[in-house]
């Protein structure tokens, strides 16, 4: 099942300048490790040492927030949309 | 300037005072650094130049991230700088602290910014950073009193500027943005989601200065001058206690960064003040963090009247709570009723009419007093951030109002029974 990742700018250096990364996988873990198989080096920059989401990282899948689904485990639709964005904005 | 660098609150590494927030490393908060060694060692000589500076937030340029120091030329009086914030009342409220049982309460009324609310200092330090750098174009993600500085400053000073809003925000808060010419962008979603869009908008549009997204590191710099105020209208003294509200907690954290650095400068006598943090039970991330004894917040989605505080996912949750406990404060949440006696109780005994938010920290106050948490002898100040007049719902239907014919009978008549002669 295809599934897009969109990568923010501060992340493009590693994912060869892209800003959308077209990958296979049905939740978020297998997209995200399908993602780390092209571009190895966002691991470490997207998980912390204990291979959990890194604290200020936000994930979304179809714009809401995997903390409020399933985390991790969240299903990815076909077609779907996984977004990755710095989570200090606002306030 | 003694603003160095852009460095990241986890992992320190530094970056040049461009428009950026995020540390690439470790994807954590970038902070302004600074050198203040040029500063230190003639606190009387740092006090009379303050003391001499305008009336607004530049006469404490010292401390803020601009290369240029204070933006135009201003005098005691008169400014130059767009439309200048700070320099609000601080008003002793013996009647407010006799109701609670308390000796010495003070409000700062930060309603009294150009756009009646704190977001005109951090967008006035976000606005001139981002001229500084070259940028044309404001934006933000706003809960209503952002959008409603964001655009008026924009306006003063003739940039562009698209204010983005969750779109079942309070009316007043709207036609108070929409007067200024700028856009107003409706996003139907909570904060949240206005945020989620704003920071990849501001991935996109490099040229755009989002004043809470890639200029937030200046922007909250702006919420020190809170800080700043309160001590210089105290005599130079830090307070006890501050009462503040917290939606992202960005307010909260650099109020008490403020004091710290005049602390450590010797320009203030006193401690760190107990810091209190206020939010609305129905948006209540930092509060059930701080209970609960975690170091992060688990985001929430948002429902509570208080929609200038509605952040279910806060940026500055974790520094807020780690603030909290090291001052030996707490963070409280109140209801929604709550709120409203709050704004009550304020207008009531202070003649200050506030919004939502400022209910929020009121009635966190009466909640604090009520159990005993403050001594009484405590010199407290309550950080009262924006406006009544922009969340006129709140009051609805709160009070009667005496409907009578136009002669003196009839006034007679609907007040005998009071007997108010």
């Amino acid at each position: 099942m295809s599934v897009k990742v969109k990568i923010p700018t501060q992340l493009r250096a590693m994912s060869g300048g892209e800003g959308v990364v077209t990958v296979e996988g049905s939740t978020v873990t297998e997209v995200l490790d399908a993602l780390f198989a092209v571009h190895g080096e966002l691991r470490e920059r997207i998980y912390d040492d204990e291979g959990g989401l890194r604290r200020f990282v936000n994930v979304y899948v179809g714009g809401d927030d995997i903390r409020f689904e399933q985390g991790l485990d969240t299903p990815v639709p076909a077609g779907g949309e996984v977004q990755i964005l710095p989570a200090v904005a606002g306030g | 300037m003694p603003a160095t660098a852009l460095k990241c609150r986890e992992c320190k590494t530094e970056y040049a005072l461009e428009a950026r927030y995020v540390c690439e490393k470790c994807f954590g908060p970038l902070e302004v650094a600074y050198d203040y060694s040029a500063l230190a060692g003639d606190p009387d000589h740092q006090r009379r130049r303050i003391q001499a500076g305008p009336q607004n937030i530049w006469r404490y340029a010292d401390f803020l991230p601009l290369a240029g120091g204070s933006p135009g030329a201003s005098t005691r009086g008169a400014s130059r700088s767009g439309l200048p914030a700070g320099c609000t009342p601080l008003i002793r409220a013996d009647r407010l602290a006799a109701e609670l049982g308390l000796n010495e309460v003070w409000v700062k009324n930060d309603a009294a910014n150009p756009t009646h609310s704190f977001k005109d200092r951090v967008v006035s330090v976000a606005t001139h950073r981002a001229r500084e750098l070259g940028f044309d174009t404001l934006a933000c993600a706003s809960t209503g009193n952002l959008a409603n500085a964001v655009a008026a400053q924009a306006s003063a000073l003739g940039m562009r500027s698209y204010v983005f809003i969750p779109s079942d925000l309070e009316e007043q808060k709207i036609l108070a943005t929409g007067v200024y010419g700028t856009n107003v962008v409706a996003v139907k979603g909570n904060y949240d989601d206005v945020n989620r869009l704003c920071t990849e908008l501001s991935g996109e549009r490099d040229r755009w200065a989002f004043v809470n997204v890639n200029m937030r590191p200046y922007y909250a710099e702006g919420s020190k001058t809170l800080a700043y105020e309160i001590a210089e209208q105290l005599g130079f003294r830090t307070p006890d206690r501050i009462v503040a509200p917290i939606a992202s907690g960005s307010l909260f954290t650099k109020i008490a960064k403020g004091f710290e650095e005049w602390l450590e400068l010797g320009i203030a006598t006193g401690e760190l003040p107990t810091m209190n943090g206020a939010q609305a039970l129905g948006c209540s991330p930092v509060a059930t963090a701080f209970e609960n004894g975690h170091d992060v917040c688990r985001p929430v989605k948002p429902d509570t009247i208080a929609k200038s505080l509605a952040i279910g996912n806060p940026a500055d949750g974790p520094y807020a709570l780690e603030l909290a406990r090291r001052s030996g404060g707490k963070i409280d949440s109140v209801t929604d009723d709550e709120i409203r006696e709050g704004i009550a109780l304020l207008a009531r005994t202070t003649g200050v009419f506030t919004e939502t938010a400022g209910g929020v920290t009121t009635a966190t106050l009466k909640k604090l007093a009520d159990r005993g948490d403050i001594d009484p002898d405590e010199r407290v100040v309550i950080v009262i951030t924006g406006e009544g007049l922009k969340t006129l719902d709140a009051v609805r239907d709160s009070f009667t109002t005496h409907t009578i014919e136009p002669n003196y009978d009839a006034f007679e008549a609907e007040f005998a029974v009071a007997g108010s002669r």
